[in-house]
């Protein structure tokens, strides 16, 4: 006991060390294949490519902590910005209106997820597969098929704000301001999942929804505020997508929902429900970043980045079942030599 | 009732004129319960007579049709979950109900938590909060550990912690040991006296009556819904409590089919090993003949028969059936050699619950019902289920109805059916009856003597001595992974039973 308790607690609760393990061997092989990469130019892109896909992984760890599985955050993100770029046209209206007016949007249609989910107890992929679709649907028939090039005058103006700029080998690297609020928001989402009563009765839900349920939860206003929750981060999510690329386009986004899961189950979040952490989910999206990013220096067509998130997800799914499989199997009352003595 | 030293004490909770009805049934009908501080009150009758019901009333699962619940002096006509915690009452379910992902400490904190409308979870207080608790009542667990990686005894100890840390004034526990070991019994009765000394009113509700005589003052007995008998434990006697709880008198003696006991043996067993659960088992069990399996939890007893079930193949030694040598790597191999095995956990292990009964009946058997190999054979499947639910006797409404609406004694009969309908040579069955009430029990063991009659040789893996003496020619005691008494015709007692458990 003694002697495996420290290894343990480097292996972390969610196998973060084991995750931080994979990145710094990735980072090496990479770096020794092509020196390029440790540059602050390359680090920074990678950066600014791990932002969204963060805001939008941290509403799938809830989920998945919780139990469920959601696939619609991805439409809810590119409905939100593109109808609050649609609405507010070219001209004026600042950031904070803008941001206001997309989370109403992304908090109206995570609750249709939220109402669906926790009153009729349906499934949560089948309920956010169909809600996707009609998402997508409704945001192409009724607001707008057109992509956008005239971004609100506050977006684009923080499309090219940087909080940092390097200079590094004759151009100049820059970080992306996004970065703060970013990872304010992770530590916001760390914070209510450790220390308020509706995080931990996600994990209790995950763990155990009818003994949640016993247990005196409120487990149905729980799951429609989580679902409203993801909603919320999706559209902030969609916003920063926007103004990063520059332009709103409606077919954006929706079908890289797998790049996001993946990145959470790599980060240790258990696809059975109850267990996952922020820690864990930055480093999984950092990972799944670094890997398309490398694969696009060592010159890989982009076709087999699918593939590889594929394969990654199997995989990260696939050590989770194997150790399950092993938490599980059976343990015999007595060591060998205990038998014989008796 | 009487004018005991129990009457003298308020009861800390009552439940007055308690009516439940489902969709026109009465599960509950003007049933009145008591509970005391400081006592141990024994809630017991068969599966189905409403103990369930009358503990979700009480904890606010349900809602009662009328009636009301009285909680120290304070009057209620239904309360919800959160209210019945807050008012001092908590049930630990068989199933413990605890949260398999969090800390023990965790899991003994969060609830009272959730009772107290908490907002923030207080995460720095979790552990000494716990730890308090757990000291006070002189406990040994590791409050970091995660709960699914705790045994059965000491997640019962998690729930009971957590129970207490809410201030109960009152707790429920659901067959509080099933699951447990004798030594676990012993010291879960040594903390139950304990937590009387604090003055916490608690009910057991059980089948398993010896154990319910021994430890409870009061004793509460319903039957299909109704109360039966109440008053102090010490009023009643085994025979007195089954009969209160069945309507009738079960006789407990050995009762034994024939068979030929020069018979060539159906199933012979030499120097099976499996490491570090069982080595050097050898035994012989003829046609018609019923033997006895029984050790302590851990003994390696049910190990034995899942190994020669396929579940975990031995290492070494050999298996002969009807004389022919049989390799048993897979459960597929198992059941080809002519093995039929009725696991201990049948609802997980066992049934397909929300399948029907006969879909159940027939799903170890399909191969059995086939024309040319290909097709399954309709009117052979619906005759061998009607078959089966007839000679059975599954009460349910039929046969298409689910298996989880059935009782404990019922989903037995199902699982039973499932594998007779194999027409299996050995049929092992591990604690055949437990979880089961007194009448379906003695029905379950009729149908094992009925079965040997008619040739087929039976292993039971089994705790339950009285049920051991019943019905088993032969009985063989495991202890440390090793058969160390076999105890053959009339010394089968239980008395001999339970040294050789002992020794």
């Amino acid at each position: 006991m003694t002697t495996r308790k420290p290894l343990a607690r480097l292996k972390g609760g969610n196998n973060e060390g084991v995750v931080v393990l994979v990145l710094l061997v990735v980072v090496v092989l990479m770096t020794v294949a092509n020196p390029e990469f440790l540059s602050f130019s390359n680090l920074f892109s990678i950066v600014r490519s791990s932002l969204v896909p963060t805001v939008l992984a941290l509403g799938v760890l809830m989920v998945i902590i919780s139990g469920g599985i959601d696939v619609s955050f991805t439409a809810i993100a590119i409905f939100a910005a593109y109808s609050t770029v649609t609405w507010v046209g070219p001209g004026g209206a600042g950031a904070v209106v803008l941001l206001v007016l997309a989370c109403v949007v992304g908090a109206a249609l995570g609750l249709v997820n939220g109402l669906v989910i926790s009153t009729l107890r349906l499934p949560t992929l089948i309920v956010t597969l169909g809600t996707s679709t009609m998402f997508k649907g409704v945001l192409i028939a009724y607001i707008g098929a057109q992509y956008i090039a005239d971004l609100p005058e506050a977006m684009a103006r923080l499309g090219n704000a940087n909080v940092l700029s390097i200079p590094s080998g004759g151009e100049v690297a820059n970080l992306h301001v996004f970065v703060i609020p970013v990872a304010a928001l992770c530590v916001l989402v760390w914070w209510v999942l450790s220390h308020t009563m509706w995080g931990r009765s996600l994990y209790a839900y995950g763990g155990d929804p009818e003994a949640a349920r016993r247990a005196g939860f409120p487990v149905v206003r729980a799951q429609i505020i989580l679902y409203t929750a993801v909603g919320v981060l999706a559209a902030v999510g969609g916003l920063m997508h926007v103004t990063l690329s520059r332009n709103a386009n409606p077919q954006d986004l929706v079908g890289s929902e797998l790049d996001i899961i993946a990145a959470v189950v790599l980060g240790g979040a258990s696809i059975f429900g109850g267990r996952g952490s922020v820690l864990g989910t930055v480093l999984g999206v950092f990972l799944i970043q670094i890997i398309q990013n490398s694969l696009i220096l060592v010159g890989i067509p982009s076709v087999w980045q699918r593939a590889a998130v594929g394969a990654i997800l199997l995989l990260g799914v696939g050590v989770q079942a194997l150790s399950a499989k092993r938490t599980s199997r059976k343990v015999f009352a007595y060591a060998d030599e205990e038998v014989v003595a008796a | 009732m009487s004018s005991e030293p129990s009457a003298a004490t308020a009861p800390v909770l009552e439940a007055r004129h308690i009516v439940k009805t489902y969709g026109g049934v009465t599960a509950l009908d003007d049933v009145t319960f008591e509970a005391r501080a400081g006592h141990v009150h024994c809630l017991a009758g068969e599966n189905g007579c409403g103990k369930s019901t009358l503990i979700k009333i009480i904890s606010g699962v349900e809602r009662p049709d009328s009636g009301s619940i009285v909680i120290d002096g304070e009057e209620y006509g239904h309360l919800t979950p959160a209210e019945a915690i807050r008012a001092g009452v908590q049930v630990i379910y068989q199933d413990f109900s605890l949260f398999p992902n969090l800390s023990v400490a965790e899991n003994i904190v969060l609830t009272a938590q959730v009772a107290d409308r908490k907002r923030l979870f207080s995460a720095g207080s979790t552990r000494p909060r716990a730890q308090a608790i757990v000291d006070e009542l002189g406990l040994d667990i590791d409050l970091d550990a995660r709960v699914e990686s705790l045994s059965v005894a000491n997640r019962q100890l998690t729930a009971i912690c957590r129970a207490l840390i809410s201030d109960a004034k009152v707790i429920f526990m659901d067959e509080p040991t099933t699951a447990l070991t004798r030594t676990e019994v012993s010291s879960l009765f040594a903390l139950v006296e304990r937590l009387r000394e604090r003055n916490v009113a608690l009910v057991f509700v059980t089948h398993k009556l010896e154990e319910a005589l021994q430890v409870s003052q009061d004793l509460t007995i319903l039957r299909s819904g109704s109360l039966v008998v109440t008053g102090p434990a010490s009023d009643f006697d085994r025979r007195s409590v089954t009969k209160h709880m069945t309507g009738r008198d079960v006789i407990e003696s050995r009762h034994l089919n024939d068979y030929d006991a020069t018979a060539a043996p159906r199933l012979s067993v030499e120097g099976l090993t499996l490491s570090g659960a069982f080595r050097d088992v050898s035994f012989e069990v003829r046609p018609g003949e019923i033997l006895g399996v029984t050790g302590l939890l851990g003994s390696g007893r049910s190990e034995i028969v899942e190994s020669l079930f396929g579940i975990y193949p031995a290492g070494s030694g050999t298996v002969r059936v009807d004389g022919r040598q049989v390799r048993l790597h897979s459960i597929t191999d198992a059941i080809d050699a002519g093995f039929g095995y009725v696991p201990s956990d049948r609802l997980t292990e066992g049934l397909c619950l929300d399948k029907s009964i006969a879909d159940n009946t027939i799903s170890a058997s399909l191969d059995r019902h086939r024309r040319w190999g290909i097709f399954t054979d309709r009117g052979k499947v619906a005759s061998t289920i009607d078959r089966f639910f007839t000679a059975l006797r599954i009460k349910a409404p039929d046969v298409s109805a689910p298996v989880r609406s059935l009782s404990g004694g019922n989903a037995q009969r199902v699982v039973l059916a499932k594998w007779l309908a194999n027409d299996p040579r050995v049929l092992m069955l591990n604690g055949p009856t437990v979880g089961v009430d007194v009448g379906s029990k003695e029905e379950i063991l009729d149908i094992l003597r009925a079965q040997a009659t008619r040739g087929m040789s039976i292993v039971v893996v089994s705790d339950d001595v009285p049920e051991l003496v019943s019905v088993c020619h032969r009985v063989l005691v495991v202890r440390r992974g090793r058969v160390t008494h076999e105890i053959a015709g009339d010394d089968v007692t239980a008395p001999a039973i339970e040294s050789g458990l002992a020794a």
